[in-house]
């Protein structure tokens, strides 16, 4: 069999022919770990496909594909490559009205799903979509009684018998594949408008994942945790495309929650995340920190101290004195080396983490302690490969230097513009979007306002729609305010307002499990967030925050005029259910800025408090009312010299 | 979700079962039966004898007067042992955990009858304890996943919300492999969202194991949903006994709930 390495299903069948014994997959089922080796997975996949063929599934047709991260998801992708189909991997969580918009684009006949969750929302999502024909379901559990599905096992016998009955098809299926196809079709995540669908091929995924496992010398050796949505650009990039290229093993979670658990039992040595992941290990650890006794808290705090010191300069093998080196080395013993045991990170070699800024001090956080957490750029567009930062100039504020064979230029109106192999082949049925971001040169339009720095690297302001002026014509970024504010472990959620405004002012989101313990250490009773939020000593929590990043603004001239003058705190909190937040949870500041027009009034005009009422949706999709009068606080602001004073 | 499971012969009867505590007549007459794979609710104001009733079902209480029957041997009264070894598992009102022990300990307390290896085979790890263990774990860890509590499997049972309580206490009956199941409030005190997820683990149970299942429970719409047949108690007596469509409209049942002006 020829199969040409351009292709995904090229690579894979390589794979099981090379290490055929090597574990290609595993995941945890039954509270054990099972393992799939390259050429189980190959044979895997063959019937997976032979049975869709039986099926009817045909070159050129979509396959949505969506649940959890599981195996036979994953080996989904590759079987509908094999027929020179296009995966459509969709967001797990989405409610079923957004499943019709995507299956209805993309014109899907045939989906395979996880379990009875998806196959009941698809059922529901049905009527609005007619071409929707074949269910296919993993986890048979609940799902007996049901009509017009098919399970997985089904799928495979099916498949196993077509591919007797049909010797030549597979192989002749595989070699009509061309590197030049599409492999794979990823929705944007619609921040502004209705998700579009990016189609990208074999060569530019596998551009994107060759050059990133080279630039860190990943192996077959390695092992990930795949455990982000698989719609996600992100883990397309990690758990598929470098699976597939560099032959690594993937692991699957046995659960949403057990992720954790699951990461310190693998101990993987490839590791990414979004920003707001390691935000919640760290809160969780700031938590759990202070509920620790007093001499671990004492220690803690002395060890940290010295990690703040000369962590990350150590990391970053420049000169650091014997006496420094010496505390580090006996608060590597005592604290970090159990820390990153606790936080699975025992093993990790390389760590990524991209899709939003990271908080500086967050940042600075994992490094200290050994952690070698990298920033990359990079969107569904360019396959989440334009940027990468090498091993010896880690950066906390930039992305990195442009990646091997991506051109990365500022365009005239600030904004960052990028060529290479790894770009979209198009926007699907969107002709006039793609002839918008992709210019006669070839160069996409990021979206993203950035320049290079001294070193080359380059940095990211914010989107550059969202970067405006202040009345007196200072810069305003609000992506960076919000996530000054974010680094916070009481605050989950910032919305900055301040372009063409006399100042800024912001809502605040607390968060839930920060909050909530610190209220109970206080024995501060509450009912539920819309309480919690409006306590006048969580206001108080909250304005403590923002009076620092406030004095922090202050100390940068370019900045300071944005500094928080006003603030309140909402009474639900923001959801992609209710379109707040995208499925990537990113915040949605125009339709923020409309939904809660009269709290952004309250806040610049001055009010003390506004009533305000907001419909929300629940997960199973019922309706319900939540009512607050909400106080708007006012934060202090300080003048940049006397900041600098102070400090 | 349509149900396939089929409604079979009745399994478990109590005849005239009278309960008296001292002067506190808690039970009187009480006559009903259970059918093999059916829902079966015990409804009623606050202390009707709806818990005093699953007592003397499983032995708890021994009644005065009366007799059970269970799969077809009729007996004066239970002893909670047997009911145990004869497949029948329960849920208490006011979680019976060990608060001390892990989540995983907690269930694997429900395969106990299950085991053969002696005490010192047990505690030196030798012999059959070892083989028996294993093959216990591995059940144990079926009912961890059919009740989606993977997450929670080494956490201390104290440590958790009320709910997840609820639902280990469910875990530690369904180990036991039952063929009747005695769940006493299995909903109380749970949000909305919680509830819902226990009725699709309740039903899951009914259908994939054909478990029988009898339940006392508060929350009507719940009752009126899942359950096949339901039982009104009332101090202590039988004041209806029917489909829920049946007793919706029973004046006795309507009375005991709305009470009536005197």
């Amino acid at each position: 069999m020829e199969t040409s390495p351009g292709t995904f299903p090229g690579r894979m069948f390589a794979h099981a022919r090379t290490r055929p014994q090597h574990p290609a997959t595993r995941e945890k089922d039954l509270g054990i770990w099972q393992t799939w080796t390259w050429s189980e997975v190959a044979a895997e996949v063959r019937a997976i496909a032979c049975g869709l063929a039986a099926l009817g599934f045909k070159r050129g047709m979509h396959l949505a594909i969506i649940g959890d991260n599981r195996p036979r998801l994953y080996w989904s992708i590759t079987a509908a490559q094999c027929l020179g189909g296009v995966p459509v991997p969709m967001y797990q969580d989405a409610p079923a009205a957004e499943f019709a918009y995507v299956l209805n684009d993309a014109e899907v006949a045939y989906a395979i799903v996880e379990d009875q969750e998806q196959v009941d929302k698809l059922m529901e999502a049905r009527p609005q979509v007619p071409t929707l024909a074949h269910i296919i379901y993993d986890d048979p559990r609940g799902l007996r009684s049901y009509e017009g599905v098919v399970d997985y096992d089904s799928l495979v016998v099916l498949g196993r018998e077509y591919d007797v009955a049909h010797p030549d098809f597979f192989d002749a299926q595989l070699t009509a594949i061309d590197p030049g196809d599409v492999a794979i079709m990823l929705y944007t995540s619609g921040t502004t408008g209705k998700p579009k669908g990016v189609r990208q091929s074999h060569a530019a995924f596998i551009a994107a994942a060759l050059g990133s496992a080279e630039f860190d010398h990943l192996t077959p050796e390695d092992s990930v945790l795949s455990y982000l949505p698989m719609a996600w650009v992100g883990d397309h990039l990690f758990s598929y495309a470098q699976w597939v290229v560099a032959g690594f093993t993937i692991n699957c979670p046995e659960s949403g929650d057990t992720v954790m658990t699951d990461l310190r039992e693998i101990g993987p040595t490839y590791y990414f995340a979004p920003p707001r992941v390691f935000e919640n290990l760290l809160t969780q650890l700031t938590i759990r920190m202070e509920d620790a006794s007093a001499p671990k808290r004492w220690l803690y705090q002395r060890c940290m101290a010295v990690a703040r010191r000369c962590g990350a300069e150590i990391l970053d093998g420049r000169p650091v004195s014997m006496a420094n080196r010496a505390a580090y080395w006996l608060g590597n013993v005592l604290i970090y080396a159990p820390l990153r045991n606790v936080l699975g990170m025992s093993r990790v070699r390389v760590a990524y983490t991209a899709g939003a800024a990271i908080g500086p001090d967050l940042f600075r956080f994992y490094r200290s302690i050994g952690i070698n957490l990298k920033q990359f750029y990079g969107s569904t567009e360019t396959c989440a490969y334009v940027c990468l930062q090498p091993d010896s100039a880690v950066k906390l504020d930039t992305v990195g230097l442009p990646a091997p064979a991506v051109e990365v230029k500022i365009a005239g109106d600030g904004e960052v513009i990028v060529r290479g192999p790894m770009l979209l082949t198009e926007y699907y049925r969107r002709p006039d979007a793609t002839a918008e971001s992709i210019d006669a040169d070839g160069y996409f339009h990021t979206g993203d306002a950035g320049y290079f720095d001294a070193d080359g690297q380059l940095k990211i302001i914010d989107r550059a729609k969202d970067v405006g002026k202040l009345n007196d014509g200072s810069l305003y970024a609000p992506n960076y305010i919000e996530n000054k504010l974010k680094f916070f472990a009481h605050i989950k959620e910032a919305v900055a307002f301040g372009n063409a405004r006399d100042h800024v002012c912001a809502f605040i989101n607390i968060d839930m499990g920060s909050v909530g313990d610190w209220a109970e250490r206080r024995n501060l009773a509450y009912s539920g967030y819309t309480d919690l939020a409006a306590k006048p000593e969580v206001l108080q929590l909250v304005r403590d925050c923002v009076e620092q990043v406030n004095a922090e603004l202050a100390r940068d001239p370019a900045l300071s005029g944005s500094q928080v003058h006003r603030f309140l705190v909402l009474h639900k909190e923001l959801d992609p259910d209710d379109d707040e937040l995208t499925r990537t949870r990113k915040v949605r500041r125009g339709y923020i800025a409309e939904k809660y027009a009269v709290l952004v009034d309250a806040l610049f005009a001055g009010r003390a408090t506004q009533h305000i009422e907001t419909e929300v949706k629940f997960e199973d999709g019922r309706r319900g009312m939540v009512a607050a009068d909400l106080p708007i606080e006012t934060a202090r602001t300080f003048a940049p010299a006397a900041a600098r004073a102070a400090a | 979700m349509t149900m396939q499971r089929t409604v079979g012969d009745v399994v478990l009867k109590v005849d005239d079962i009278s309960l008296a505590f001292g002067g506190v007549k808690a039970l009187t007459d009480i006559s009903f039966d259970v059918r093999e794979h059916e829902i079966r609710a015990i409804i009623g104001p606050n202390g009707a004898g709806k818990s005093s009733m699953l007592n003397v079902i499983n032995g708890v209480y021994h009644a005065q007067h009366g007799t059970i029957t269970f799969h077809g041997v009729p007996r004066h009264a239970m002893n909670t042992h047997e009911a145990a070894s004869q497949g029948i598992a329960r849920t208490f009102q006011n979680i019976a955990l060990f608060k001390g022990m892990s989540v995983l300990d907690n269930i694997m307390t429900g395969r106990n009858l299950r085991m053969k290896a002696n005490f010192l085979e047990q505690a030196l790890w030798i012999g059959r304890a070892r083989n028996e263990e294993l093959a216990n774990r591995a059940k144990v860890e079926e009912v961890i996943d059919f009740l989606e509590i993977q997450h929670i499997r080494r956490t201390p049972v104290g440590r958790l919300p009320y709910g997840l309580q609820k639902r280990v206490e469910l875990a530690r009956a369904l180990a036991a492999e039952p063929t009747l199941l005695l769940l006493d409030e299995p909903m109380a005190g749970m949000n909305v969202e919680e509830k819902q997820d226990m009725c699709r683990f309740i039903l899951d149970v009914n259908e994939q194991y054909g478990t029988t299942i009898v339940l006392i429970e508060h929350d009507m719409g719940v009752v009126m949903d899942i359950c096949d047949r339901v039982v009104v108690l009332d101090y202590g007596r039988k004041i209806g006994d029917g489909a829920p469509d049946d007793l919706r409209h029973n004046q006795a049942v309507i009375d005991a709930y709305l009470g009536v002006a005197h």
